[in-house]
């Protein structure tokens, strides 16, 4: 199931490979569409040559139905492709500036590259003055680091913006492309026609522009119609990547391990009953919550835990652990890190800490502190749990 | 500078078709590598490893310096730099097969050689400047973010857009009327 991590796969300069193979397929695309002459990408901003926003968001739109449609038949996990974490204000300041960068330079970083190859000494300079301006953002950075930091959302969709679902929000988005395509063609005529006396229409007359459109419409009516996987759709079609890990009982960890974890501070610990509210009242570990397991299938509960520092660890408490195996299922395929099971609930838990006292006092068994692990044999337990540090970055813009 | 033309140069992809194909390359980016396309990362730390030459200390202070070269970290040996490599590869035997692998200077024709390469290094300083800003370029933020539709992304694109245009009047004459065939 894709996405593969091609460096996972194939080792460091295996996958530095591929990423030179995906780099030759972008800098050709963008050479064919003429984006290496900053006369045509000017022309944008003039309206007489609309190249760049008709090449743009034919890329956009094609990936995204592609991504997407990939999701709906389960071929790709949406939860695992790293989405740019969202600056909103730094975002539309920053874009502000390299607009008028775009207009002044006649270049975006990407295409000034390729220009820069294809021995356009314009081009060149271009790339030389990107080089010093990251360095300058660098040095000026600590006058504004505050606001470079602010407004920050982890993954946040125009989908859930809108409210609307995956499908919905790509079908619009696909309508507003196809509606921009259709003005760009017309102003271009416009500017054509001017004075040359001939008639301006309305009226598309290119077949292939036609079908190509219907294509993309069918596509995103498709995607739609079939849906993002829920959580239970999700886990049939990915069992077989996680099933091992719940069959060699590697997530179930050790009371004992617990507390290790408990009272490690680097540890970002979430802890999660899911007990009847009556049995949380009775006894519960402090720190933990009491959650529902139908809260496993609410993106509202689970998108801030799959947004977990790298060093989050999700811990499930159950009276059974079947109830508690159902609720790692669902956070596994919706792409949290680090989901760890307590072994048996709390049954056991009062068994092991029975009469277990330091330097002959008792302490508070709903939060154990680390001492009590010199009470136990080093081997008392088999430690499972191994923080992924690997965090996924946002794309390879930073 | 009047530069001879010895083979013409084929015209460009209808940009629908180059579109179309950009898609693609961007899916299959998402597909191996769980992320998108992006330029500017990978010229930040060209930025970096350039400075890291002469002035290894001041790498080590500046907090975006730092999380790309301090100490003995390599500020090159990072995917992006791979990606921005192939680009550049992909460019060059694109031009060539093309018949545009030739040196020149794009530049509206009201204005000189000098004067356009000044504005396009000006250019290209606000860009850089810009692209750190926002975190991410035209590629990076804008056209992969905006494949999957994060919202971010497409305000961050929306207002590039805006920057242009609100411009555009004013360094009218640095692109007006070239020929384009």
């Amino acid at each position: 199931m894709l996405p593969i991590d091609v460096i996972a796969v194939l080792g460091k300069f295996g996958g530095y490979a591929v990423f030179v193979l995906i780099g030759i397929g972008f800098g050709v695309s963008l050479e064919l569409a003429g984006f290496g002459d900053s006369r045509r990408l000017a022309a944008q901003f003039y309206l007489k040559d609309m190249r760049v926003l008709k090449t743009m968001f034919t890329g956009i739109v094609v990936a995204a139905l592609l991504i997407f449609l990939a999701a709906a038949v389960g071929l790709l996990d949406f939860a695992q492709i790293s989405v740019t974490q969202t600056f909103l204000w730094p975002g539309i300041i920053g874009g502000l500036i390299m607009g008028v960068g775009f207009i002044v330079g006649g270049y975006c970083p990407g295409t000034s590259l390729v220009s820069a190859a294809s021995f356009k000494i314009d081009g060149l300079f271009f790339l030389v003055g990107t080089v010093l301006g990251a360095g300058f953002f660098g040095e000026s950075l600590p006058a504004f680091e505050d606001f470079w930091n602010s407004s920050f959302t982890e993954r946040y969709l125009v989908s859930d913006w809108l409210g609307w679902s995956i499908g919905a929000t790509l079908f619009a988005v696909t309508l507003m492309a196809l509606v921009m395509f259709y003005g760009a063609e017309k102003t271009e005529e416009f500017f054509r026609t001017k004075g040359t006396g001939k008639v301006w229409s309305w009226k598309i007359t290119k077949r292939s522009y036609v079908y190509g459109a219907s294509a993309l419409v069918f596509t995103a009516l498709l995607v739609w119609v079939i849906g993002q996987p829920d959580p239970v759709r999700k886990w049939s079609l990915m069992e077989s990547r996680y099933s091992a890990q719940l069959s060699s009982r590697d997530v179930f960890i050790h009371p004992l391990e617990y507390v290790k974890t408990y009272n490690d501070a680097s540890v970002k610990l979430v802890t999660l009953d899911l007990r009847s509210e009556n049995e949380f009242r009775n006894f519960h570990l402090t720190g933990s919550e009491n959650v529902k397991p139908e809260n496993f299938l609410d993106p509202k509960f689970v998108v801030p835990l799959s947004q977990l520092p790298a060093q989050g660890v999700v811990v499930l408490i159950a009276a059974d652990d079947s109830v508690s195996t159902q609720a790692w299922k669902y956070l596994k395929v919706q792409g949290v890190n680090n989901v760890y099971i307590l072994e048996n609930g709390l049954r056991d838990w009062n068994t092991v800490f029975a009469g277990k006292t330091i330097s002959g006092k008792s302490f508070n068994i709903a939060s154990p502190p680390s001492e009590v692990l010199q009470l136990f044999p080093k081997d008392a337990f088999a430690p499972k749990i191994k923080i992924s540090t690997k965090k996924r970055s946002g794309g390879l813009c930073s | 500078m009047k530069i001879v033309m010895k083979n013409n140069p084929k015209p460009y992809k209808n940009p629908y078709f180059a579109g179309a194909i950009l898609g693609v390359v961007l899916f299959s980016a998402y597909a191996l590598t769980h992320s998108g396309l992006g330029a500017s990362g990978a010229i930040s730390r060209i930025h970096v490893a350039i400075t890291k030459l002469i002035w290894q200390s001041h790498v080590d202070v500046i907090s975006t310096f730092a999380v790309m070269g301090a100490g003995d970290t390599n500020p090159l040996d990072h995917a992006s730099v791979f990606l921005l490599i192939g680009t550049f590869l992909g460019g060059m035997v694109s031009a060539l097969l093309n018949g545009r692998l030739k040196v020149e200077i794009f530049k509206g024709p009201q204005i000189s050689n000098v004067q356009r390469l000044i504005f396009a290094l000006i250019g290209g300083l606000i860009m850089g400047y810009g692209a750190r800003f926002a975190r991410g370029c035209t590629s990076g933020q804008a056209l992969s973010g905006g494949a999957v539709l994060s919202l971010g992304s497409w305000a961050f694109m929306f207002s590039v857009f805006i920057g242009g245009y609100a411009v555009a009047y004013f360094v009218r004459r640095l692109w007006a009327d070239p020929k384009l065939t």
